[in-house]
């Protein structure tokens, strides 16, 4: 029988779903609480088969996976998977690199190269933090004042990090976008997520119904995982007049509390499947 | 079982099957408090949002 470890920052609806499957399933596992931990670099004292990341926190997750892989202790998601998703620059170069559909993206490093972008894709563009959630800070910038004001603040305001100016074209949505939920070689489920404003995150307030899984949605969710290195994410895709389908951004601690009664799949039954087949591996 | 919330004093229900570090919201006052203890039934305030938190 495995042993699991679920590494934590606060158990949320999405935990307590998991750790119920592997409840009910019998399984022996350890809440390992990412305030409490402390990692021994030298010295590797974890017995897991393998260990599930929820953390909430990007960093703590990304060093977290980064000493159990040193320590040859199987992760889901791994370390790789993380450091591609938790940041949107390696997110983007990954996808491109692999041939898989995204919005045009350009990046720039002070506010006068940023803004020079900013004109070579043409308005509205948005304009992101490398790393960052639930749609927080994100900027649509509508013309060239906008630019300007918001480009000064980032730099004047923000850490360091906020002037590695990611910049993408915006995508003029059908008042939606599509969550998927891949896990392993499978997209298992999809929902819509609607709303008037532009920023669709259920975060924000985006409501969601059932998108089915065509083979055209799998084929591209399946192929944008492999490109960050597979495992259990989360893929938002915009749907384009012209070009289809675009991923734009990729997920590794997903939420799905949302999903579960809106797709009739069991989402946590799924990731713990997976989370015992590479513990078993 | 019942927590007493730090922020309104209210009575707070815990769950049969509630665990510890688990996030519940005060139905009086809507505080995100987290479970610190299950004997005796305590809340704290939960963990306020950062920069990098998310999915």
């Amino acid at each position: 029988m495995s042993k699991v470890g679920i590494l934590c920052s606060r158990i949320r609806v999405e935990e307590k779903l998991l750790i119920t499957e592997l409840q009910n399933r019998g399984v022996d596992f350890d809440i390992i609480d990412d305030r409490e931990v402390i990692f021994d670099i030298q010295k590797n004292g974890w017995q897991y088969d393998v260990v599930l990341e929820r953390c909430i926190s990007h960093s703590r997750a990304l060093y977290a996976l980064l000493l159990f892989r040193d320590w040859g202790v199987p992760t889901v998601n791994t370390y790789e998977v993380a450091e591609n998703c938790g940041n949107k620059l390696l997110t983007t170069s990954a996808l491109v690199r692999a041939g898989i559909p995204t919005p045009r993206t350009m990046v720039a490093f002070t506010p006068e190269s940023a803004l020079e972008a900013i004109e070579m894709i043409g308005y509205p563009v948005v304009l992101k933090p490398g790393v960052g959630s639930w749609g927080r800070l994100l900027s649509k910038i509508n013309d060239r004042d906008a630019a300007e004001t918001v480009l000064e603040h980032k730099q004047i305001l923000g850490s360091y990090h906020h002037s590695i100016y990611y910049i993408q074209e915006y995508i003029h949505k059908p008042g939606r976008d599509i969550r998927a939920f891949v896990v392993g070689d499978e997209t298992i489920a999809a929902i819509y997520r609607a709303s008037s404003h532009w920023i669709t995150n259920t975060a924000r307030g985006g409501v969601a119904s059932k998108c089915p899984v065509t083979p055209e949605l799998n084929a591209l969710c399946v192929a944008a995982a492999k490109a960050i290195g597979g495992g259990v994410v989360a893929l938002d895709i915009f749907e384009d007049e012209h070009r289809g389908l675009l991923v734009n951004e990729i997920n590794y601690t997903m939420e799905f509390r949302n999903s579960i009664d809106t797709t009739g799949v069991n989402i946590p039954a799924k990731v713990i499947d997976y989370t015992l087949q590479v513990a078993r591996s | 079982m019942f927590a007493e919330c730090p922020e309104c004093a209210a009575e707070i229900p815990l769950a049969m099957d509630a665990i510890v570090h688990e996030i519940v919201v005060c139905p009086d006052c809507g505080t995100e408090l987290e479970i610190v203890s299950l004997d005796p039934p305590a809340v704290d305030y939960a963990p306020q949002e950062e920069e990098d938190w998310g999915e």
